[in-house]
């Protein structure tokens, strides 16, 4: 299905979701008290813009056919050495230097295993996210839990700080947003991104270089997951290295698949991840205002997420005849 | 002195013909290197099947090794008792995992399984008080039915494995959450005495502990279910190719949904051993589980993507991964290391299998080509008048049967009334009635290609079909194996019972056929590259039909092709190709076993050898030697380069495109030569028959059968008449 037939459809999956969000925050307000306030909407919007920025990433990845499992781990030990050494005397730009730097080493590596080395890559990213947090908790930092120093300077507004009422990280989160919704639809790189999710084999045969490209896409994703630590940890005055054991990452895979970004690459756009955060995060703010219990959130999660798989196989159904060897 | 030495020293001794004198430097060096040093062995390990476990294996040895130097005390009776009882609750997971894997999709929610398991087998015991008896069933079935849930979403619906299986690690975790919060201390404050109970967690069977004895226990039934069942083998060709299996008509859905409800009952059965042996209901049992089942089966050799697995692989990754976790733990390294460790292992074993996976046949082919040292005699010069090979045109007037019709007719035979055979690369006999021979039929189908042909005593056509081995066709067309197997030498790595390359076969008159196997190390499709190496792994095979038995009679020919039994009835002559040469066995007689050189450095290749009518012998040369291939037997290292370095359409090939049919006398005379000079009319000549004044020419590249009319041949002759006597 190309995006020209697509365009075509009156009904995707994109619209059912984001009419979904209209009802579910129509509803909310209507009958959950609190829910409609000022407050509570820019609380909502900052707590899903970390989720959001990741899943712009993730999504691009997918859209390139990829996917990038290491983002949460590599976004928890990357900001939390950095703010050790800040802790620890360094200057900050040097620490942001070096933390920004390890994390697009990793995205490299990544890169690398997956374009080179042919891994598949839920398989090298898995492995490398238990890497990260491995080397991470046993080379560089000694405790769960990294504190934010005080010194940061503008870094600390990236969670802190409010323009025109808006909360920082939901401008940031716009800002990355739109920037690679630009690079996808408007650069070369972003089309070569589509062609090689759409297909690898065919992508690789008319010229595009889907080696570097890979490597490439890998980086970003490693860039964006270093900017969301740094919003996340600024926001809370914390880095909790324990981050990378919850379900967050699974999470941003939610947000991405709900929006309507096919698994298996060369579909969707990034507008898909912004409609897909609106109603996990409406979602989320609404359980939490009932108080449901984290653990049944989780399974209510687990079941959305589910759902949202099925609907993916109907829309982009794979059988017998056409799934590929090893394509799980 | 056996057949075999005397061979070796007949290939030895100064032969009359002159030695090529140009030698290069070292060259006496290389020769005794190509025959001191047996460098085809490690292409024919490499090619073996269980090379694959090879590598775990090491692996393991290596990680035993080095925990006997780090940590001498590891191996003490308590930590071997501990560490086999984990080894048979991880060792159960890890095949469900293997199972899934083979079958082409992946279980990530053994680990959410195995704690919901671990919370059913504690509450039906410490809560409720059922009997043992009733509590293992149980928390197997609700097991095999969370993992039948998977299945049923990724088999019967198709959902993506990964994300599925994901999905139900997340919803199944969080409920055995939930039922903790509610029960936990409810089960830790309860006792349950059982002496089964206490027998499954910490009891022994001959010593060994009870967890392991089961984990054996399902080996071995996981491994006969695999590889003896139906069941077993729709998994692995699901596996193999989920395309190809559903086209062949196996239910591929049922087949997966299947795989994920074993997953999920091992699981179930590793939970209730793990309640039984620590009745905890803590925090986390089965935590990070599925990436640890994960690396074991990965680490193993089972592939991504299915059908290359087993279960001796699953259990020597869960021993690695084990060992190297709770080698972790024993040094006392901090929160991290395990994790890190583990992830470098896994990405490490997925790359291997990857690369391993993709490049195997690749390197295999390049690896299994081992070319020797050989060398021939300068060959004679077609081009001199007076040479008895000397080039003329006689075969330029080759009338032609059955013209694009035929597609690799090697050998041509008639039957007593007149009527023609041959094979094809089809792998049917095709008949041609005499006597105008126009209309072709396809007598019988047998498949593989079917070479060398004749007919026996009463008139069965035993055919050898490259591929498959000796057959025989009854005059009614119905077509049987006679033999496709043979005693295996002694040292052999690679399987050479098997018939690869029947080539050309005679009967002797006691009813014995004779056949020879062209090379044991190639197949019908790669055997030009057996002239590079010329090393010499053919054989003379005798097949008798009274007895029904086979036995190898002579080894390590230098691909040995045309086989013609002696009127005399106790010899027979070989041509072997590569070698240049044709010897005499003696199967019979006051010199039996005995072989003697009959013709040394041909001008080219022999193919087949017949009789002709005036008691010598027909032989067709396949294609001609030249001066470069000759110097290049020569180099074992050039040719080994080129196998390397070059694509193997642009090896260096032995001629088989333009040949010609030679007369010789039972004493290696040459007497004439037959050429088709301007090669237009029939230059690729494999084998000719002699019949009532005609020779009948078949070649394994041609689209046609040729007959050449022979002037002065006795018209009334045919070969079955010389065999059997006029019928």
């Amino acid at each position: 299905m190309t995006r020209a037939v697509s365009r075509k459809r009156l009904i995707t999956q994109e619209k059912i979701v984001f009419a979904i969000f209209v009802l579910l925050f129509l509803g909310f307000s209507l009958f959950l008290p609190g829910f409609l306030t000022a407050n509570n909407v820019a609380l909502l919007l900052q707590s899903v813009s970390v989720l959001g920025i990741l899943s712009v990433a993730m999504g691009a990845t997918i859209i390139a056919g990829a996917i990038d499992l290491s983002m949460v781990a590599l976004m928890a030990m990357s900001v939390a050495w950095a703010l050790q050494l800040v802790n620890n005397g360094m200057p900050v730009p040097l620490a942001m230097l070096i933390g920004g730097g390890s994390a697009i080493l990793v995205g490299i590596i990544n890169g690398v295993l997956v374009a080179y080395v042919e891994i598949p890559p839920l398989f090298a990213t898995l492995a490398t996210a238990a890497c990260i947090y491995g080397f991470g908790r046993f080379g560089l930092i000694s405790q769960d839990t990294v504190y934010l120093p005080k010194n940061l300077g503008w870094i600390a507004e990236l969670g802190h700080g409010r323009v025109y009422g808006l909360p920082m990280p939901v401008i940031v989160f716009a800002v990355l947003a739109a920037a690679i919704a630009l690079v996808m639809n408007y650069t070369k790189f972003g089309r070569f991104a589509y062609a090689i999710g759409d297909n690898r084999a065919t992508a690789r045969i008319t010229g595009v270089p889907v080696r570097p490209v890979l490597v490439l896409q890998y980086t970003v994703s490693a860039i964006v997951a270093f900017i969301a630590g740094l919003v996340q940890a600024t926001a809370i005055n914390s880095m909790n290295t324990r981050i990378t054991d919850t379900l967050l990452i699974y999470e941003v895979i939610l947000v991405v698949v709900l929006g309507g970004i096919g698994l298996s690459g060369g579909k969707g756009g990034i507008r898909n991840v912004v409609v897909g955060t609106l109603l996990i995060g409406t979602f989320l703010n609404g359980m939490t205002i009932m108080n449901i219990q984290f653990t049944a959130q989780n399974a209510i999660k687990g079941l959305i997420l589910l759902t949202a798989i099925a609907i993916d196989q109907v829309i982009n159904p794979r059988d017998e005849q056409t799934s590929q060897q090893g394509d799980i | 002195m056996t057949s075999m030495d005397q061979a070796e020293t007949l290939a030895t001794r100064p032969a009359a013909a002159k030695r090529p004198t140009a030698r290069y430097p070292f060259e006496g060096l290389v020769k005794l290197r190509a025959r001191l040093v047996p460098s085809h062995i490690l292409g024919e390990i490499m090619s073996k099947q269980w090379i694959d476990s090879a590598v775990p294996a090491t692996f393991m040895v290596l990680v035993i090794g080095l925990f006997l130097i780090v940590a001498p005390g590891f191996f003490t009776g308590a930590n071997i008792s501990d560490g086999g009882r984990q080894l048979g609750e991880f060792g159960l997971v890890a095949l469900g995992m293997m199972v899934v894997i083979m079958g082409g999709g992946i279980d990530l929610s053994v680990g959410s399984i195995f704690a919901l398991g671990n919370f059913t087998a504690l509450a039906l015991t410490n809560l409720f008080d059922w009997p043992v008896a009733a509590v293992l069933p149980c928390v197997v079935l609700i097991c095999a039915f969370a993992g039948l849930i998977n299945g049923v979403l990724i088999g019967y619906f198709r959902l993506r494995a990964f994300l599925t299986t994901l999905v139900s690690l997340i919803t199944i975790r969080a409920l055995v959450d939930v039922l903790l919060l509610e029960f936990a201390v409810d089960i830790s404050a309860g006792f349950y005495d059982s002496a089964i109970w206490d027998f499954a967690g910490a009891g022994d069977v001959l010593g060994l502990p009870t967890s392991f004895v089961v984990l054996v226990v399902v080996a071995i039934a996981i491994h006969l279910f695999l590889s003896r069942t139906r069941l077993g083998w729709h998994v692995m060709a699901v596996g193999g190719s989920r395309r190809s299996a559903h086209n062949v008509g196996i239910s591929v859905r049922r087949t997966v949904c299947g795989t994920y409800v074993l997953s999920g009952a091992l699981a179930g059965l590793a939970a209730f051993l793990y309640a039984a042996r620590l009745g905890n209901g803590g925090s986390y049992p089965g935590a990070g589980m599925e990436i640890f089942a994960l690396t074991a089966v990965i680490v193993g050799g089972t592939s991504l993507g299915g059908g290359r697995g087993s279960v001796a692989k699953a259990l020597m990754g869960s021993i690695i991964v084990l060992m190297i976790n709770l080698g972790v733990v024993q040094m006392g390294l901090q929160s991290g290391a395990g994790q890190l460790v583990l992830g470098l292992i896994l990405l490490l074993a997925i790359a291997i299998d990857v690369r391993f996976i993709r490049n195997r046949e690749k390197i295999l082919s390049r690896l299994y080509m081992s070319p020797t040292y050989f060398s021939l005699p300068e060959a004679p010069d077609a081009e001199q008048p007076a040479s008895s090979y000397a080039l003329n045109d006689q075969l330029g007037d080759v009338s032609l049967i059955g013209l694009g019709k035929l597609d690799g007719a090697e050998d041509v035979i008639f039957d007593a009334q007149d009527n023609l055979y041959c094979g094809d690369r089809l792998g049917n006999i095709v008949r041609f009635d005499g006597p105008d021979y126009q209309e072709g039929k396809v007598f019988a189908h047998i498949g593989g290609h079917p070479l060398g042909l004749a007919f026996d005593r009463a008139g069965v056509l035993y055919v050898c079909v490259g591929g498959m081995g000796l057959y025989r066709v009854h005059p009614d067309g119905r077509a049987e194996k006679a033999t496709d197997q043979t005693n295996r030498s002694a040292f052999s790595i690679i399987d050479d019972s098997r018939m690869r390359l029947a080539d050309d076969l005679d009967i002797a008159p006691d009813g014995r056929v004779f056949f020879s196997e062209a090379t044991t190390r190639y197949d019908m499709e790669t055997w030009p590259a057996d002239a590079l190496e010329s090393r010499g792994s053919g054989r003379i095979v005798c097949y008798d039909p009274a007895k029904n038995t086979t036995r190898t009679i002579l080894r390590k020919l230098v691909f040995p092709n045309g086989v013609c039994v002696e009127p005399g009835g106790q010899s027979l002559l070989f041509a072997e190709s590569w070698a240049c040469r044709v010897s005499r066995y003696w199967f019979a007689g006051p010199k039996e076993g005995q072989v003697e050189r009959v013709i040394e450095n041909l001008p080219g290749y022999p193919d087949n050898v017949n009789r002709a009518s005036d008691g010598n012998y027909w032989m067709a040369l396949m294609g001609m030697r030249s001066p470069a291939l000759d110097l290049a037997l020569r180099m074992p290292d050039f040719r080994r380069r080129m196998a390397l370095e070059v694509a193997p359409d642009e090896w260096l090939y032995p001629n088989i495109n333009a040949g010609c049919i030679v007369k010789f006398t039972a004493d290696g005379k040459v007497l004439e030569t037959l050429w088709d000079r301007h090669a237009e009319n029939h230059p690729m000549i494999t084998s000719m028959r002699e019949h009532k004044g005609a020779l009948y020419l078949g070649g394994i590249l041609n689209n046609r059968i040729g007959k050449h009319v022979l002037k002065d041949a006795d018209p009334n002759w045919t070969a079955g008449a010389s065999y059997w006597g006029q019928r």
